[in-house]
This record gives structure tokens, C-alpha cells and sequence, in this order.
């Protein structure tokens, strides 16, 4: 999709880590990828593998301290997020990128009447007066499918559930009309039916308004309905990235497979759910080698020696794996088989 | 809200009872016949049993509670043993002088401490917050009769720019408030300090930096707010507080006060000016309470009725 256009984000190198007590935790270490118009990205894996600080970071909202964006830049159309000076940030800020959080029971401001918390965006960003401002909050909740919008703009959030809460926050966040939407586990929160019904909207409202999408989620399911390619995490790195059709047609990393295989199968008579075994290396002590290694049933000796490199394959995906490389040997797997 | 404001208010009915009842039966263990002082010295054993039988103290506890109560009911709290006025009467001239002062000293404790409190909490760990949290932990730190003298010194006596005792002008409610009110103003300021930094680090201030607000509006708008609704609860507490302090201050800055004329009723063995004076007060602390509740709810109205 939109192969040809410019990207209207693009991440290279994004590094950041925070520096604690306990040393300096790696929580997003070198990750890259690129945003088109219209085009939603998913980026995928286990939880603490680095996927909020990721999108905090591209609106620079890290915790700081402890956090820092410690190296790389974030391009929103030719102009570095990283560098820029905070007061031209703000204006990017819900105007431009716009972000839903995970938690919609504690994102919005218990004291303050939800149409307000939309329409102060709006005054800010599109130089609104109060009443057309409210007009204009009371619309955005109407088309996020909240009934009796005029009523519901007037009431505080305990007033609602938590699936309107969360309609709240995309009508917050796209009220501006942003060129890119972050959803950071937008229904992680939410119950099922809710749930679909969420992610129908933002799909919906993504062909109005033609923004790009970063779906975060550690659900393949939803990475299934709503992405167009996949950016699969994995401790602060990104460790494939591809089409979605190729993410589940034919995944490469094993991390990835990892995944795939722990799904719930419609078709199967699936006693349990397969995990992975072994847990994810402490960010503040990454191995030298892969990061995946120690849980990886391909593991050699170079694995554990060196880092892989996020390499092009011949399909147009990416991964970081010395499977795909010239220096695999593969004996371990021969040895298993003989 | 009005239901809730009318059941508060049924339910201080029983409080109110009960203070009547403490009130009465705690002044029947002070040690000292009040029969045996109206009589004065030497007096005969039949004298002091006239008295008594005139003021109804030979009857047993409970038919004088219940006539209590009842001359209570009828606005009667009895007269003064020493100068045989109404103790109403005197309560009536007394209580808004004190009530001028514990107003005047938590306004004092509201804009001072919340003041103080907001500008630590702004700059977490600056040289602005460590000063004000140091000045405040002096502040709870510091004995207000010790305060009062020193704040008497320094301004009446040495600088000699506000007027030392007495309750004429405004003037004179400066340092008194201030002596009163300095306490509360300390606890405030760390209230709301903490209570600001713990706002602050919530997902919806996470949300309006999202949404590109400035500093200084999700400050003052988004953590402010909430940040209040604790510290609101904790101004309550202190009127409480500075309700007994102005006993203290009354009698350090000679204030004809509520609290002064307890102190001298109770040197006196005056019995129904001390129980008409320690009601009156545990009726404006009962009604204080009542308007923080009432105030709490207004401001946070996530606390429905449960
Ligand atoms: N405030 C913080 N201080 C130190 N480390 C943090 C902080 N916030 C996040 N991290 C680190 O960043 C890692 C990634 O967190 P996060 O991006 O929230 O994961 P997720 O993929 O579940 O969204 C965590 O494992 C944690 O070690
Ligand atoms: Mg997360």
C-alpha cells in the first residue's frame, strides 16, 4: 500500500532506555520502521517487550526521569520528533499524532465533564471558540457512537463504562483530525463484544479520515483484522517485520512462530494453549547474543555469540535471526533429526 | 445531593444527643460542689443545702439530665452561677468573636498551606520545595503558645507595627489568625504537596500532555482539581483542631472569646456556662463537619452513595 509514497513517519534507530537505581534499562534498543498514509502498522509482542515506550516516545511523553530517548530520530514528515523544541512538540501533540491509551478507566480526568476534555483540544489546536468548540465535542461523540451525546458531553467519566470511556478517548483523539493515530492496546481493557465493536470504529474512522494507524496489541487476533504489516517486538528490538499475510502465511523468526503457535486454533481440538517456553532476558541485563536465544529451540553457537541483524529477505520481510543468514550451519538441527 | 445533604443532617441529631449527654455527665465528675462555692466560705450545712434544693442538684442524675434536655429543647441553657445572667446571653456576645478569629485563621491555613503546597509540588526536589517543606516542618513543629509569644514580640513590641492584645480592628486579628492558623497551614501545604505529586503521575495527566496541553493549564486545570479533594478533607480536620486552639490564643492575646470564657467558667466551678460553652462548640464542630462532607461530595462526586 502506498509502497512509492513518502512515509509520513519513519523510526530509525530509536533507542530509549532508563536509567535506574538497578542500572540502565534497555527498553526500546534500536528499532525502525516507517508509517504511510492510511496504512495501519501493528506492532506486536509479550508484555514489557518495549511496545508503550515505543509510542510515548514518538510523542515524547517518556517518563523523564528516569526515562530518555537515548539515540535514533523520529521523522513526521521531514521533521525530527527527537530534536524539536518542546513548544513546536505541543503542537504536534493531539493535533497531529494522537494517542489512545490502555487504560480507559483512568485516562480521562475524573473531574472534569468528558465534552470538555475534547473541546479543550480542539480550543488549543484548531483556535475554536467555547460554544462552537462544544458543538463540534458533542459531534465527535456522536460519531464515536455514543447515544444522547449532548447529555453524555456534560457528564464526568465515572458516569460512563468502560467501552464509551474508551469511545471518549478516540473522540479525544481524533477530533483534531491527526495524521497519525497511536492506539496503545486500545481494547486490551475491554470485554470481547466490546472489543470488536472498538476496533470496527477506529478501522472506520481511519477510511474517513485517512490517517496512519500504529496498532499496538499482543494479540495476533487483532493484528489479523486491522493490519496491513506487522512489526513483531521482542525485549527492545524489533525482531521481523512484514506483511500481515506474511506474518501468518509464513513466519520466520521463530519468536514469531512462537506466537502463531500459541493462538487458539478454531479448526483444531486444542487441549491447551501452547506457550513458550523460558522468559524474556531482564532489560537491564541483555544478553550479548540473541535476545531470543535462550528460549529458542534452534539455538547454535553463533546465537549466543552475536547479535543478528534485522536482514531483508527475498519475500521484501525482514527479520533479525542468523537462520536466514549465510553463517547459519545448521548441524544442530541435523544432529536432533539423526 | 439535597437527599444527601438531609440525611447528613438527620444523622447529627444522635451526635448532637450524645454531646449533650457527654457534656452533662462529665460535669457531674468534676471534682468541687458547686453549692459549696455559691455559699462561700463558712457557710452553714443548711445553707448549702438550701441552695442545693433551689438549684434541683439533690435530684437524681437522670431527672436532671432529662430537665437538661429539655430546657435545652427551649433555647434555656440555664443561668450563670456566678452573675445569675443567661448563659445564652453571654455565649450570643462571645461566639463571633471566635468565630471571627477560626475563620480568619483557616483562611490563613487555606491559602497559605495550599499556596505553599503548589509551588513545592511544581519542582519536586528544588531548592523552592526544600524550602517551603522545611519552613512547613517547622511549622507543625512549633508550639502555638511559643509562636503567639514570639509573633507578639516581634511585631507589637519591636517593630511595633500591630497592636498587641485585644479585638478592636482588623488589625488586631492578624497575629492572633496567624498563631491559630500557622499549624494547619503546614499540614495543608504538605498535604497538598503530596498529594499533587500523586496526581500528577496519573494516566489522565499522561492524557492532556497527549493532547498538547501547556504545563502551566494541566497544572492548574487537570492536577489541581483533584489534587484538592484529599486536602479538602484535611482542611475539615484542622477547623476541628483550631477550634480547641482558641482557648490557647484567646487567653495569649486576651480575646474575649468563646474559649476564654470557658478557661474562666471552669476556674470559676460556673457549671452551666462551662456545659453552655462546650456544647456551643461541639456544635460548630459538628456543623463544620457537616459542610466539609456536604463541600467532599460536591467536589468529588465519583463517592455515590454506598
Ligand atoms: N518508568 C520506568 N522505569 C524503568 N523502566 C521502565 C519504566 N517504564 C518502562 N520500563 C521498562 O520498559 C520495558 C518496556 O515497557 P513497556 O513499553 O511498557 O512494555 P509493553 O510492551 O508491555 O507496553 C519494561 O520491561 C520496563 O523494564
Ligand atoms: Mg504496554
Amino acid at each position: 500500500m502506498n509502497e512509492k509514497n513518502k512515509p509520513i513517519l519513519e523510526v530509525k534507530g530509536l533507542k530509549t532506555y532508563f536509567t535506574t537505581k538497578r542500572g540502565v534499562s534497555k527498553a526500546v534498543d534500536g528499532i525502525d520502521f516507517t508509517l504511510h498514509k492510511g496504512e495501519t502498522l501493528g506492532i506486536v509482542g509479550e508484555s514489557g517487550c518495549g511496545k508503550s515506550i515505543t509510542s510515548l516516545s514518538i510523542l515524547r511523553l517518556i517518563p523523564s526521569p528516569p526515562g530518555k530517548i537515548a539515540g535514533g530520530s523520529i521523522l513526521f514528515k521531514g521533521n525530527d520528533l527527537v530534536t524539536m523544541s518542546e513548544n513546536e512538540m505541543r503542537k504536534v501533540r493531539g493535533n497531529e499524532i494522537s494517542m489512545i491509551f490502555q487504560e480507559p478507566m483512568t485516562s480521562l480526568n475524573p473531574v472534569i465533564p468528558v465534552g470538555e476534555q475534547i473541546a479543550e483540544a480542539l480550543r488549543l489546536h484548531q483556535k475554536m471558540g467555547r460554544r462552537e468548540a462544544w458543538a463540534k465535542s458533542v459531534e465527535m461523540l456522536k460519531l464515536v457512537g455514543i447515544p444522547s451525546p449532548e447529555k453524555r458531553a456534560k457528564q464526568e467519566p465515572f458516569q460512563l463504562s468502560g467501552g464509551m470511556r474508551q469511545r471518549v478517548m478516540i473522540a479525544m483523539a481524533l477530533a483534531c483530525t491527526p495524521e497519525v493515530l497511536i492506539a496503545d492496546e486500545p481494547t486490551t481493557a475491554l470485554d470481547v463484544t466490546i472489543q470488536a465493536q472498538i476496533l470496527a470504529l477506529i478501522k472506520d474512522l481511519q477510511t474517513k479520515i485517512g490517517m496512519g494507524v500504529i496498532m499496538i496489541t499482543h494479540d495476533l487476533g487483532v493484528v489479523a483484522e486491522t493490519c496491513d504489516k506487522v512489526a513483531v517486538m521482542y525485549a527492545g528490538n524489533i525482531v521481523e517485520h512484514a506483511t500481515t499475510e506474511q506474518i501468518f502465511a509464513n513466519p520466520k523468526h521463530p519468536y514469531t512462530q512462537g506466537l502463531l503457535a500459541s493462538l487458539p486454533k478454531i479448526y483444531e481440538d486444542q487441549e491447551e494453549l501452547r506457550t513458550i517456553e523460558g522468559s524474556v532476558p531482564s532489560s537491564y541485563n541483555m544478553p550479548a547474543g540473541c535476545r531470543f536465544a535462550s528460549r529458542c529451540p534452534y539455538q547454535e553457537a553463533i546465537c549466543t555469540a552475536q547479535q543478528p541483524e534485522l536482514v531483508e529477505q527475498s519475500d521484501g520481510s525482514k527479520v533479525r535471526c542468523w537462520k536466514y543468514t549465510e553463517q547459519w550451519t545448521g548441524q544442530v538441527e541435523q544432529e536432533e533429526v539423526v | 445531593m439535597l437527599m444527601f445533604i438531609i440525611r447528613r443532617l438527620v444523622q447529627t441529631v444522635p451526635v448532637i444527643i450524645g454531646v449533650t449527654f457527654v457534656v452533662f455527665f462529665i460535669m457531674q465528675l468534676v471534682p468541687g460542689d458547686p453549692a459549696v462555692l455559691l455559699a462561700g466560705e463558712g457557710a452553714s450545712k443548711d445553707t448549702i443545702e438550701a441552695i442545693r434544693e433551689q438549684l434541683g442538684l439533690n435530684r437524681p442524675l437522670y431527672v436532671q439530665y432529662f430537665d437538661y434536655l429539655m430546657n435545652l429543647a427551649n433555647g434555656d441553657f440555664g443561668v450563670s452561677l456566678k452573675n445569675s445572667q443567661p448563659v445564652l446571653d453571654e455565649i450570643l456576645v462571645r461566639l463571633p468573636i471566635t468565630l471571627e478569629l477560626a475563620l480568619f485563621s483557616i483562611l490563613i491555613t487555606i491559602v497559605l498551606g495550599m499556596g505553599a503546597g503548589i509551588i513545592s509540588a511544581v519542582k519536586p526536589y528544588s531548592m523552592q520545595d526544600v524550602g517551603v517543606m522545611l519552613v512547613a516542618l517547622i511549622g507543625i513543629s512549633l508550639p502555638s503558645f511559643w509562636f503567639g509569644l514570639m509573633l507578639m514580640y516581634f511585631f507589637s513590641v519591636k517593630l511595633q507595627i500591630l497592636p498587641v492584645a485585644g479585638w478592636d480592628s482588623l488589625l488586631h486579628v492578624i497575629l492572633p489568625a496567624l498563631t491559630l492558623g500557622a499549624g494547619g497551614a503546614a499540614i495543608v501545604a504538605r498535604m497538598t504537596r503530596s498529594s499533587m505529586l500523586d496526581v500528577i503521575r496519573q494516566d489522565y495527566i499522561r492524557t492532556a500532555r497527549a493532547k498538547g496541553l501547556r504545563e502551566r493549564l494541566i497544572i492548574y486545570k487537570h492536577a489541581l482539581r483533584n489534587a484538592l479533594i484529599p486536602v479538602i478533607t484535611v482542611v475539615g480536620l484542622q477547623f476541628g483542631a483550631l477550634l480547641g486552639g482558641t482557648v490557647l490564643v484567646e487567653s495569649i492575646f486576651a480575646i474575649n472569646g468563646l474559649g476564654r470564657m470557658i478557661v474562666d467558667a471552669i476556674r470559676m466551678r460556673d457549671l452551666p456556662m462551662v456545659q453552655g460553652g462546650v456544647l456551643f462548640a461541639s456544635l460548630i464542630f459538628v456543623i463544620v463537619n457537616l459542610f466539609v462532607d456536604v463541600f467532599y461530595r460536591f467536589f468529588n462526586k465519583r463517592i455515590e452513595l454506598n
